[in-house]
């Protein structure tokens, strides 16, 4: 006679080793995970230790110049935010119109099929095609040279397919009770949707637009690309101004053979990271916010 | 033009409140993709009394009621045959302004749909939208009128600014009641208004229901059998898509002509 099937003299299944294994497994994935992490704290510690001494008010506010000590950043950063303002001003209106196209007009019709393969595609493409674009449509064919206007029209296409989508997102999460409440009143398809949809899907749309903009800061292949990479030491003054960015300011100084500079390079380092949690951080406010107004 | 149903719909004498038709629905069909979900309906439903559907899950109740202010339009793949006439005209003939149909034929959902906005701008919508108020008094005046009608405005007159998502589940049905009243349609559909409420927030919107014929009038879907009896006047049964018999809700419930309507109302079916 056998015992109760969960009592500790039932026969060997094999529980003992089962058991074991998962345990191994669970300790081997988190070995791996802490690996991968202590490489970024490593780089991160990197970066600090050696930024950090560089980093202070005056290197804030102080333009590019031959001599590292009283070199500074405030050029770079103001030319990274007034791009990456005049590129979410781009990709926003644009990205926002395609996918409400697609997602509340176009339907099942062959044109919204074909746009939609196109997008996903688009979202692939590595970023350096799209400074080749930039190159040939923005910079030469339609004259606008080095300008910062030049530099956002590259990083807006580059953000676009990543709005489309999670702005598409956004729209769908919108339930279609609320579509129908809004039709039963005599409602036109614009009125529902400017009305009603959109400012329900405003805070998935912003957060997407937040995401695809902190990757687009750190872009430097298709500014590169499209002439961004001369020496500017000031900051833009309008959209037609010549303009350097934060990770172009940063590969300048890397590239110079001093170590001063090396330091200065990790100082920027830790500015353009600290953009970038901030812009992080938003993302996470609005989506917490949204996920907040959807249960009440 | 006959009705479809196989006996009188009103007795000679007991039609005291008998009324001009309404609407008017002729040998209507209706599909989703290949899938026919209504055949040959014919209805005439008269104008300031409450009219039910009753019938089993899927019997096509709530697809009739929303072929009658085309709210089937906005689903892929839906096709329509015959005609709905609404005082006279057909509403699926070319040409006819589906918006401004909505407008005159309102509608409630099964689910309570508030706009998460404040009380106010729930029912402030459907006049913005439409251009139905001049000023913001005249606006004020209507929203209140509209909250009035739908028994509610003593619960929310201290809280119009406040989010309709904090009323609870039968204050929501009847703010969206009142917001369907608030662009004065003639005629209110409404799709089991009270299945997702308890008994007491049923009871009110019932009492609501039968206060507001006398200026609308009302077709409702009910799973519930007893409402049918209590609310309205006329009762349609549906059985897979086919309109089975359709007379004074009296007759139905205590001596129906087709032995199917008797099964269900008596519990044996469905």
């Amino acid at each position: 006679m056998t015992g109760h099937p969960l009592s500790p003299d039932s026969p060997d299944t094999g529980a003992r080793r089962r058991h074991l294994l998962d345990r191994g497994f669970e300790l081997l994935a988190l070995g791996v995970l802490l690996l991968a992490l202590s490489a970024l704290a490593a780089l991160l510690y990197d970066i600090l230790s050696s930024g950090l001494g560089r980093l202070n008010w005056q290197f804030m506010t102080d333009m590019a110049s031959r001599r590292a000590s009283t070199a500074g950043i405030y050029h770079a950063l103001a030319g990274s935010i007034v791009v990456i303002a005049l590129t979410g001003a781009l990709a926003l209106p644009i990205g926002v119109a395609a996918a409400i196209y697609l997602e509340e007009y176009g339907g099942r019709s062959r044109l919204a099929r074909l746009i939609e393969i196109n997008i996903s595609n688009l979202a692939a493409v590595p970023s350096i095609i799209y400074g080749l674009l930039g190159l040939g449509l923005f910079v030469r064919a339609l004259g606008m040279d080095r300008s910062v206007m030049a530099g956002a029209s590259t990083l807006a296409l580059l953000a676009l397919p990543v709005v489309i989508l999670s702005t598409r997102e956004a729209l769908r999460t919108v339930p279609g009770t609320i579509r129908e409440g809004s039709y039963a009143l005599g409602a036109t398809k614009w009125q529902t949707v400017w009305y009603q949809v959109l400012p329900m899907a405003a805070p998935g749309i912003l957060t997407g637009l937040i995401l695809a903009l902190s990757r687009a800061i750190g872009e430097t292949a298709p500014l590169i690309t499209i002439g961004a990479l001369t020496y500017v030491p000031f900051a833009p003054d309008g959209i037609w101004s010549a303009f350097t960015v934060l990770p172009i300011q940063i590969f300048n100084w890397v590239s110079r053979p001093q170590a001063e500079f090396q330091d200065n390079a990790a100082a920027g380092i830790i500015v353009l990271l600290g953009l970038l949690l901030l812009m992080n951080a938003m993302a996470i406010f609005l989506r917490d916010r949204y996920q907040r107004r959807m249960r009440a | 033009m006959s009705i479809a149903a196989p006996l009188p719909t009103v007795r000679p004498g007991q039609a005291a409140q008998e009324q001009p038709t309404k609407i008017d629905v002729r040998d209507l069909h209706f599909y989703y993709g290949v899938k026919r979900a209504l055949e040959s309906i014919d209805i005439k439903i008269q104008s300031n009394l409450v009219t039910a559907f009753i019938g089993p899950s899927g019997c096509g109740k709530s697809t009739f009621l929303r072929t009658l202010n085309r709210m089937n339009d906005i689903i892929p793949l839906t096709r329509v045959e015959g005609t709905v006439e609404i005082d006279g005209k057909n509403i699926y003939a070319p040409g006819v302004d589906v918006v401004q149909l909505r407008r005159h034929v309102g509608m409630v959902f099964q689910k309570s749909n508030p706009f998460p906005k404040s009380i106010y701008e729930n029912v402030a919508y459907g006049l913005r939208i439409n251009n139905l108020a001049r000023s913001k008094a005249e606006l004020a005046d209507r929203v209140e009128e509209s909250l009035r009608a739908a028994a509610i405005w003593e619960e929310v007159k201290d809280r119009l600014h406040e989010s309709a998502l904090s009323l609870s589940g039968g204050q929501q049905q009847r703010l969206c009641i009142a917001r369907a009243l608030a662009i004065r349609p003639e005629v209110l559909l409404m799709d089991e208004p009270a299945s997702a409420l308890d008994p007491i927030a049923t009871q009110r919107i019932e009492e609501l229901i039968y206060d507001l014929k006398k200026n609308y009038t009302i077709v409702i879907v009910t799973h519930n059998m007893q409402q049918a009896a209590r609310v309205s006047d006329y009762t349609a049964f549906f059985w897979l898509g086919r309109l089975i018999e359709f007379g004074r809700t009296e007759k139905i419930f205590t001596a129906p002509a087709e032995k199917l309507t008797e099964d269900y109302v008596t519990g044996r079916c469905g």
